[in-house]
C-alpha cells in the first residue's frame, strides 16, 4: 500500500462520512452526530492530503507554509464562530461562501499556471497524450467562473445582510440582458480558451464573472435573501466540484456535488414558499409591478398598549407567535422566549408558526429561538400550524409582514397573490408589533392591519415585549 | 337581534339549521339564538347541547331572523312578525307558488339555494355542501343495495373483480361520488359535458369519458346547460355502451330551473346486468333515468335496482346540519358587518342581492343574472372575482428527466475516457445530495447550510495538492486558498456545533 492508494481510500471514506453528515443533519436527534461525522470526514481528508503533500517532497519551507496557512485559517474561523451573534448568522454564512468562491478562483488560476502557462511542460504533455488538454482548459475556465460569481455574489450578500449597503434591489437598465450577455461572453471565451489558452482570456473571464456575481446579487432585494444565500451555498458547492474536475480529485467532485445539489434543493423550497420561480427571483425586481392598486382604502387600524396585550395573553387558552425578520433586527428573541416561558407556566399553550422565508436565511427564526432556549418542539412549520389559527385565542405577529398578508389569498391583483401565507387573521385576536404603518418588503399594504380582530402595537419589538412581560407579572404575581 | 331555529314538521327531514357549534359562532356575531324544542333531535343534537352552547329553548317564530331548512308551511309563516327575515332553502326557481305567497307577507326572505357560484360566495353555498354529502351518500346507498364488493380481491375462495362505477355529471355531487367510490376500491368512470372538469375527475382517481362532439361547452354560470342534439346522440351512445359494462350508475345531471335531462333510457337499463344498481340523484327534479320514482326504490324486470331517494343529504343528518349551519354562520358574517347582532342587507353586494327573494314584502325575484365561471374562456369575469393566481405548475417531470438524461448522455459520450469516471461520480453524488437533503427538518435549515459550508471548504484539498508544485506565484496563491478554505472548514463546523447545542426539547 503506497501513500497514494491510502489517500484515495481515505478520500472514499471521507466522502461517505460527508454523506452521513448531511443525512444526520435532517433530524434533531441525529444532527449533532451528523456534525461529528462531518468533522471526522474533513479530518481524514486533510490528513490524507497532507500525507500526499509530504510524500510529494514539497520541501520544508512549503510544509511550514502549509501548516501556517491552516493554523491562521483555523484561528480566524474558530474565533468568528465563537463570537458570532445568532442574528448575524446570515452575514457569516454569506462571508464563508465568499471564501470558498475565492479559493476556487485561486485553485483555477493555479491550474492554469501549472499547465496552460507552460505548454511544453511535463504536466501539459501528459494531458495531451490523454487528449485531455482542451478539457483541462475548459475546467479551469468553468472553475474560475463559478468561483468568481460565488465570491462577489457572496460579498454583496454579506454587505446587504450586514446593512453596510442598501438592501433595496439595484435597477440597471436591461439587467436581464446584462446577465445573459455575461453568460454568452463566458461561453465564447471558453471556446476560444480551449483552442488557444491565452492569459488575457483568463483575466477577462475572471473580471466578467466578478462583475456578474456582483450584479446578480445587487439586483435582488433584502427579502429574497433566503433564496440568495441558499443559491450561493449551491454555487460554492459547484465551484468545489469544478475544482475537483480540474484536479481529477473524486473527493472534491463528490463533496461539491453534494453541497451543490443540497443548496439547489433548499433554494427550491424557498422559492416554493414564495410561489415564485427560481428565475424570477434571480431576475430580481419584486414589488415593482405593484402600484396603481395601492390607492385602496382599507379603513382605520386599531391601536393597543402593552397592558392590553398582557390582559389578552393571560386570559388566552392558546397563543401562536409568528416571528419575522423584524424580531431579529430588534433582538427581541430573548424577551419573546421569556414571555413564552411565563405564559406556559400559567398554563397557556404557546406555539410558534414559522413561515419558510421568514428571516434572511433558511431556518433563521428557528436558530434565533433556539438560542433563546425556546424548545424546538413548539416551533412549528407553516403547514403544521396553518389550520390551527381558527381555534387560537391570540396571535402575536412580531416583525413579520408579507408572510401574514391576507391579500396573498384574497386579492388576485396583489403582487404577492398566490404566495402561501400564515392565516393569522383566522384567530380571535391578532396583535401586530410594528415600528410604524410602513408597508413591508414587497411594498404591499397589508389589509391584516385593518381587520376588526387585529390591533397594532407600535414601537421597538424588544421594548414592547419587555413592557408586556412586566405587565403580565404585575397582573398576577407568580406563584 | 334574536335568531330562531325551526324544527321541521316533516318527519322525513332530519336536518336542522343550527348545531351547538354554530350557535356559539352566532353568539360571537352578537346574536341570541332560540331553538325550537326537539329541533336537532333527529340529527343527534339534544336540546341540552344547544342550551350548553348558549341557546335558549323556546318559540323560534317570534325571533327577528328565522333559520329553516325547508320552507315552513303556510300556517307557520302566518305567525311570523312583520319585518322578520326568513332564511332557508326556499327553492324559488322551481316553486313560483311559494315565491308569490312569500311576497304577500311583510317579511324578508333569503334563499340559501340561490347563492351565485362565485369564489367569494363559496363559503355560503349550501347547494355545494349538500351536493357533497349527497354524492358520498349515493355511493354508500349503492354499495348497500349492490350484492357484491366494490373493491377487487384475491381470496382463497377465488378472485373477485372490482365493481365498475359510472358517474354521470362531475359537479360537486359527482366529484364526491367519484372520490367515495374510488376509496371503496371501485373502478370509477365519469362523464360531463364540460371538458374542463376532466382534470378534477382524474385528480380523484376517476377516468374521464369524453363525449366527442362539435360543441364544447363553456359554462358562464358555473352550471351545465342543455346540449345540442348532436351532442346528445353521441352521449346516448356512450351511455348505452357503458350501461352494458358497469355495475353501478350514479347520475347527477341537473340544469338549474329545468327538469333533469333524461340520460339513461329504459333500453339502457334493460341492457344492464341483474344486480346492478342505479342511483338517480336528480330524482326530485324528474330524474335522469327512465323509470325512476322519486323517493322510491324500483327493481326492474331484469333485476336492476333504481334508487330514487330525494333525501340523500338528510340521510347524513348530523354532517349535513353541521355544514348547513356553517354556511348560515358565514352568511350571517356577511350580513352583520358590525358584528353587533344587527342584520344589514346590502343590495349592492351581488351575493346578497341574488339570494333575496322578498325584501320587506316586496318581490325581488328573479335577481339580475350574475356571470361567473371557472372556465378560462369566460373573459367577461369581473376582476374582483377572478380566481387567485394558481400555484406555479411544475414542468412535466418526465420531460425534465428526459432532457437531463439526453444532455448527460451527449456529454459523457463526447468526453474522453479519463473524464468519464469523474462524471459518473459527479452525477451519482448530485442524486445522493438531493435525496439526503429531501427530508431535512425545517428548523435545521441554517445548521445544514453551515455544515455544507464547512464541507465545501474541502476545496482546501485542492489547494494543498497544488502547494509546492510550481513557482512562487502558484505557492502564494495556494497559500491564500488554503488559508481561506481553512477559515471555512473550522468556522463552519464550529458554528454548526454551537447552533446545534442550542436546540433543546421542552
Amino acid at each position: 500500500m503506497t501513500i497514494a492508494t491510502a489517500a484515495s481510500a481515505a478520500y472514499i471514506v471521507a466522502a461517505l462520512l460527508f454523506i452521513l453528515a448531511l443525512a444526520g443533519l435532517s433530524k434533531h436527534e441525529t444532527a449533532r452526530s451528523g456534525n461529528t461525522f462531518g468533522v471526522a470526514g474533513m479530518a481524514l481528508a486533510l490528513v490524507a492530503t497532507i500525507g500526499l503533500a509530504v510524500d510529494g517532497e514539497i520541501g520544508t519551507l512549503n510544509l511550514v507554509l502549509l501548516v501556517v496557512a491552516v493554523v491562521i485559517g483555523a484561528a480566524i474561523g474558530l474565533q468568528r464562530a465563537a463570537k458570532v451573534e445568532m442574528t448575524g448568522m446570515p452575514e457569516l454564512i454569506a462571508l464563508l461562501h465568499s471564501f470558498v468562491g475565492l479559493a476556487a478562483v485561486l485553485v483555477g488560476w493555479n491550474g492554469y499556471l501549472h499547465v496552460e502557462a507552460d505548454l511544453d511542460g511535463t504536466e501539459a504533455n501528459a494531458l495531451k497524450s490523454l487528449d485531455m488538454l482542451g478539457i483541462h482548459s475548459a475546467e479551469v475556465f468553468i472553475g474560475v467562473f463559478i468561483g468568481a460569481v460565488t465570491f462577489t455574489g457572496s460579498i454583496v450578500a454579506y454587505l446587504k445582510l450586514s446593512a453596510k449597503i442598501r438592501s433595496s434591489p439595484l435597477m440597471l437598465p436591461g439587467k436581464n440582458f446584462l446577465n445573459v450577455g455575461a453568460l454568452v461572453v463566458f461561453a465564447v471565451l471558453t471556446a476560444w480558451f480551449v483552442i488557444d489558452p491565452q492569459l488575457w482570456l483568463l483575466i477577462v473571464v475572471t473580471v466578467v464573472a466578478l462583475a456578474l456575481g456582483w450584479h446578480l446579487v445587487a439586483s435582488i432585494g433584502g427579502g429574497d435573501m433566503p433564496v440568495v444565500v441558499s443559491m450561493l451555498n449551491s454555487y460554492s458547492g459547484w465551484a468545489a466540484a469544478a475544482a475537483g474536475f480540474l484536479l481529477e480529485n473524486d473527493l472534491l467532485i463528490v463533496t461539491g456535488a453534494l453541497v451543490g445539489s443540497s443548496g439547489a434543493y433548499l433554494s427550491y423550497i424557498m422559492c416554493k414558499a414564495m410561489n415564485r420561480s427560481f428565475v424570477s427571483v434571480i431576475a430580481g425586481g419584486f414589488g415593482i409591478e405593484a402600484g396603481p392598486a395601492e390607492d385602496k382604502e382599507y379603513g382605520e387600524h386599531r391601536e393597543i398598549n402593552a397592558e392590553g396585550v398582557a390582559e389578552l395573553l393571560t386570559a388566552a387558552d392558546t397563543v401562536i407567535i409568528t416571528p419575522g425578520y423584524g424580531m431579529a433586527v430588534a433582538q427581541a428573541q430573548y424577551g419573546v422566549a421569556e414571555l413564552t416561558r411565563t405564559l406556559r407556566e400559567r398554563g397557556v399553550t404557546v406555539r410558534f408558526g414559522i413561515h419558510p422565508v421568514a428571516g434572511r436565511l433558511p431556518g433563521h427564526m428557528n436558530v434565533l429561538l433556539a438560542e433563546a432556549r425556546v424548545p424546538y418542539d413548539i416551533v412549528l412549520e407553516m403547514d403544521e400550524v396553518n389550520d390551527d389559527f381558527a381555534g387560537t385565542s391570540v396571535v402575536l405577529v412580531i416583525g413579520a409582514n408579507d408572510t401574514v398578508n391576507p391579500a396573498a389569498m384574497d386579492d388576485p391583483s396583489s403582487p404577492i397573490a398566490g404566495m402561501p401565507v400564515l392565516k393569522v387573521w383566522e384567530a380571535e385576536h391578532v396583535i401586530v408589533f410594528k415600528r410604524s404603518m410602513a408597508s413591508g418588503y414587497a411594498g404591499v399594504q397589508n389589509p391584516l392591519f385593518f381587520r376588526d380582530n387585529s390591533a397594532m402595537l407600535f414601537g421597538d419589538a424588544k421594548d414592547r415585549v419587555e413592557d408586556i412581560l412586566r405587565a403580565v407579572s404585575a397582573l398576577q404575581p407568580t406563584r | 337581534m334574536i335568531i330562531g331555529v325551526l324544527r321541521d314538521p316533516d318527519p322525513g327531514e332530519r336536518r336542522v339549521a343550527a348545531t351547538p357549534a354554530t350557535v356559539e359562532q352566532l353568539a360571537k356575531l352578537g346574536y341570541q339564538v332560540v331553538v325550537e324544542p326537539g329541533a336537532g333531535a333527529a340529527a343527534s343534537f339534544s336540546d341540552e347541547a344547544y342550551a350548553e352552547a348558549g341557546a335558549s329553548i323556546g318559540d323560534p317564530l317570534v325571533a327577528d331572523v328565522v333559520f329553516t331548512i325547508n320552507p315552513p308551511p303556510a300556517q307557520r309563516l302566518d305567525k311570523l312578525a312583520e319585518g322578520t327575515t326568513l332564511i332557508g332553502m326556499l327553492n324559488p326557481r322551481l316553486d313560483p307558488g311559494l315565491v308569490e305567497d312569500l311576497a304577500r307577507r311583510p317579511i324578508t326572505a333569503l334563499s340559501m339555494d340561490a347563492v351565485p357560484r362565485i369564489s367569494r360566495a363559496q363559503s355560503l353555498d349550501v347547494l355545494s355542501s349538500m351536493a357533497n354529502i349527497a354524492g358520498y351518500r349515493a355511493v354508500v346507498e349503492a354499495a348497500h343495495a349492490f350484492g357484491r364488493f366494490f373493491t377487487g380481491q384475491v381470496t382463497a375462495a377465488g378472485k373477485v373483480p372490482p365493481a365498475k362505477v359510472l358517474v354521470a355529471g362531475a359537479g360537486v355531487a359527482g366529484l364526491a361520488a367519484i372520490g367515495a367510490a374510488g376509496s371503496l376500491g371501485a373502478i370509477v368512470r365519469a362523464t360531463d359535458p364540460r371538458p374542463e372538469v376532466a382534470d378534477q375527475v382524474r385528480s380523484l382517481g376517476g377516468e374521464y369519458l369524453e363525449v366527442k362532439a362539435a360543441d364544447v361547452e363553456v359554462s358562464s354560470t358555473g352550471y351545465a346547460k342543455e346540449m345540442s342534439d348532436d351532442y346528445n346522440d353521441r352521449a346516448a351512445r356512450l351511455y348505452a355502451d357503458q350501461a352494458r359494462e358497469v355495475d353501478i350508475v350514479i347520475t347527477t345531471a341537473l340544469i338549474p330551473g329545468r327538469p333533469a335531462p333524461k340520460l339513461i333510457t329504459a333500453e339502457m337499463v334493460a341492457a344492464m346486468r341483474a344486480g346492478s344498481v342505479i342511483v338517480d340523484m336528480a330524482a326530485a327534479n324528474g330524474g335522469n333515468v327512465e323509470g325512476t320514482v322519486a323517493g322510491e326504490v324500483v327493481v326492474t324486470a331484469n333485476g336492476v335496482t333504481i334508487l330514487g331517494y330525494t333525501d340523500l343529504p338528510g340521510r347524513l343528518p348530523a354532517q349535513a346540519s353541521q355544514l348547513y349551519g356553517t354556511n348560515l354562520v358565514n352568511l350571517m358574517k356577511l350580513l352583520t358587518p358590525g358584528k353587533d347582532g344587527e342584520l344589514v342587507l346590502d343590495f349592492d353586494d351581488v351575493v346578497q342581492r341574488s339570494m333575496t327573494v322578498v325584501r320587506d314584502g316586496e318581490l325581488t325575484w328573479p335577481p339580475p343574472p350574475v356571470s361567473v365561471s371557472a372556465a378560462p374562456a369566460a373573459v367577461a369575469e369581473k376582476p374582483a372575482e377572478a380566481a387567485p393566481k394558481p400555484a406555479k405548475k411544475p414542468m412535466n417531470p418526465l420531460l425534465v428527466t428526459g432532457i437531463g438524461a439526453a444532455a448527460l448522455f451527449l456529454l459523457t459520450a463526447a468526453a474522453p475516457a479519463a473524464l468519464r469516471g469523474h462524471l459518473t461520480v459527479f452525477a451519482l453524488a448530485i442524486v445522493i445530495g438531493y435525496y439526503v437533503i429531501g427530508h431535512v427538518h425545517h428548523a435545521l435549515h441554517t445548521p445544514l447550510m453551515s455544515v455544507t459550508n464547512a464541507i465545501s471548504g474541502i476545496i482546501v484539498v485542492g489547494a494543498l495538492l497544488q502547494l509546492g508544485h510550481g513557482g512562487p506565484v502558484v505557492t502564494g496563491l495556494s497559500f491564500a486558498a488554503i488559508l481561506l478554505a481553512s477559515i471555512n472548514v473550522f468556522g463552519g463546523f464550529a458554528v454548526t456545533r454551537r447552533m446545534l447545542a442550542m436546540f433543546s426539547r421542552s
